[in-house]
């Protein structure tokens, strides 16, 4: 085979993040370099939190699917600096976390700070689009996402927290 | 580079000791949603920790691993403050402990992001996100506590009492610690300390005596169960994986 370094991309986007099945970790941003020298590839990921249990399941995953695609070595780096961010994520990405039922992050940082009893940050609601949303945890079913419901279709959704 | 695996070592103990012990609330939270909260800021604190063994055992070596060196030291090798290893208690010493270590490792993580160590800069950096987090989840529970009922004051009051005492040992700089500002750390957090409990309504107690001793791998008494468990898997079944 003859490595190619878009081939390779296109592949990653093959694998979906374990927890939100939809998402490929291309279009959650966690892939931050692609390197090959022969029939080697050398993926470097990032975590989204540095608790993510996830992690050790995408590597795996990265490899399997490499592997099968021929490359005969496949190693995988994990780096943390820079720091993820939810800016990373795809628009494509964006999108169907939306479609899935999940509020996808807003553009801009307004959680990460350390104001108290700060105003709910307005989030859509993914499944009729109001706004008229309030937060019910600041922490949700993973370290990535908050809990939210919406006040017009009464559905609570998780949110996928701007980081 | 000994001092520089000691305070690796100081940064992961801590922070895998408190996630230890967060981490049982795990199904017992007084509700759904801040059963789920303490148990984020556990996975937090212990993805931290890996993060730092990993650092430690690269600069260790000789074989060593993230494993080993969570699941394989002893009691007297351990370098975490005495307030990480305080029992839960009920709600509000658990809220107050993590209030008053992450408002520690808020200030010292942003020192750290600015010191020549890059990896060590490279993990505070990411975990200052989460830590903003924490810190603000525990500083709206002290004060909804505090400023609350009756009750919820006395207990808050309660666990004031219990914890106070082990807050000084933050700021008593070890072997290890040498280039860090323990100083300005403390001024900033006893500044932030103090607005918040006067927002609950409580009095930062003056004159306490204040216990030390972790840093050195002087233990209290609870340490000893806290390990026990934690490395249950490893000293049973040796060398076990997933």
């Amino acid at each position: 085979m003859t490595p190619d370094i878009q081939k390779t991309w296109s592949y990653l986007e093959e694998i979906k993040d374990p927890e939100i099945p939809v998402l490929s970790i291309v279009d959650l941003g966690i892939v931050r370099e692609v390197a090959i020298d022969d029939e080697a590839v050398t993926v470097t990921i990032t975590p989204t939190y540095t608790g993510c249990p996830a992690m050790d399941m995408i590597a795996a995953s990265i490899k399997m699917e490499l592997m099968a695609r021929g490359f005969a070595e496949v190693l995988v780096k994990f780096v943390i600096s820079p720091a993820w961010t939810t800016d990373w994520m795809t628009e494509k990405g964006k999108l169907q976390l939306k479609e899935y039922g999940i509020a996808p992050p807003n553009p801009r940082q307004q959680v990460c700070n350390d104001k108290l009893f700060a105003p709910d940050e307005a989030v859509q609601c993914p499944h009729c689009e109001s706004w008229h949303t309030r937060r019910i945890s600041e922490f949700g079913s993973t370290a990535c996402k908050a809990l939210y419901q919406c006040e017009d279709c009464k559905e609570p959704f998780d949110y996928f927290k701007c980081h | 580079m000994n001092s520089i695996i000691n305070y690796t070592l100081y940064l992961a103990d801590n922070a895998l000791i408190l996630g230890q012990r967060n981490s049982a609330w795990c199904g017992h939270g007084p509700v759904l949603e801040q059963d789920i909260a303490i148990t984020n800021i556990s996975l937090d604190l212990i993805g931290q920790a890996r993060s730092f063994y990993q650092y430690a055992a690269e600069l260790t070596g000789n074989g060593a691993t993230e494993d080993s060196l969570a699941y394989l030291r002893t009691e007297r090798e351990f370098k975490n403050v005495l307030l990480t290893e305080q029992p839960n208690g009920d709600w509000a010493q658990t809220i107050l402990r993590q209030f008053f270590f992450s408002t520690y490792q808020f200030y010292l993580y942003q020192a750290l992001v600015n010191q020549p160590d890059t990896r060590i800069a490279a993990i505070a950096e990411k975990s200052l996100k989460e830590v903003s987090y924490h810190l603000r989840w525990s500083s709206e529970w002290v004060i909804r506590l505090g400023d609350g009922t009756e009750e919820s004051n006395r207990r808050l009051h309660k666990a004031l009492e219990a914890l106070w005492c082990y807050t000084g040992e933050l700021f008593m700089p070890a072997e290890f610690e040498a280039g860090i500002d323990l100083v300005g750390l403390k001024n900033d957090w006893s500044t932030k300390v103090k607005t918040i409990l006067e927002e609950a309504t409580l009095a930062v107690p003056d004159n306490v005596f204040m216990h030390s001793g972790g840093k050195t791998g002087n233990h209290t008494e609870q340490m000893g169960f806290i390990l026990t468990e934690l490395q249950y898997m490893q000293r049973a079944y040796p060398d076990s994986e997933w």
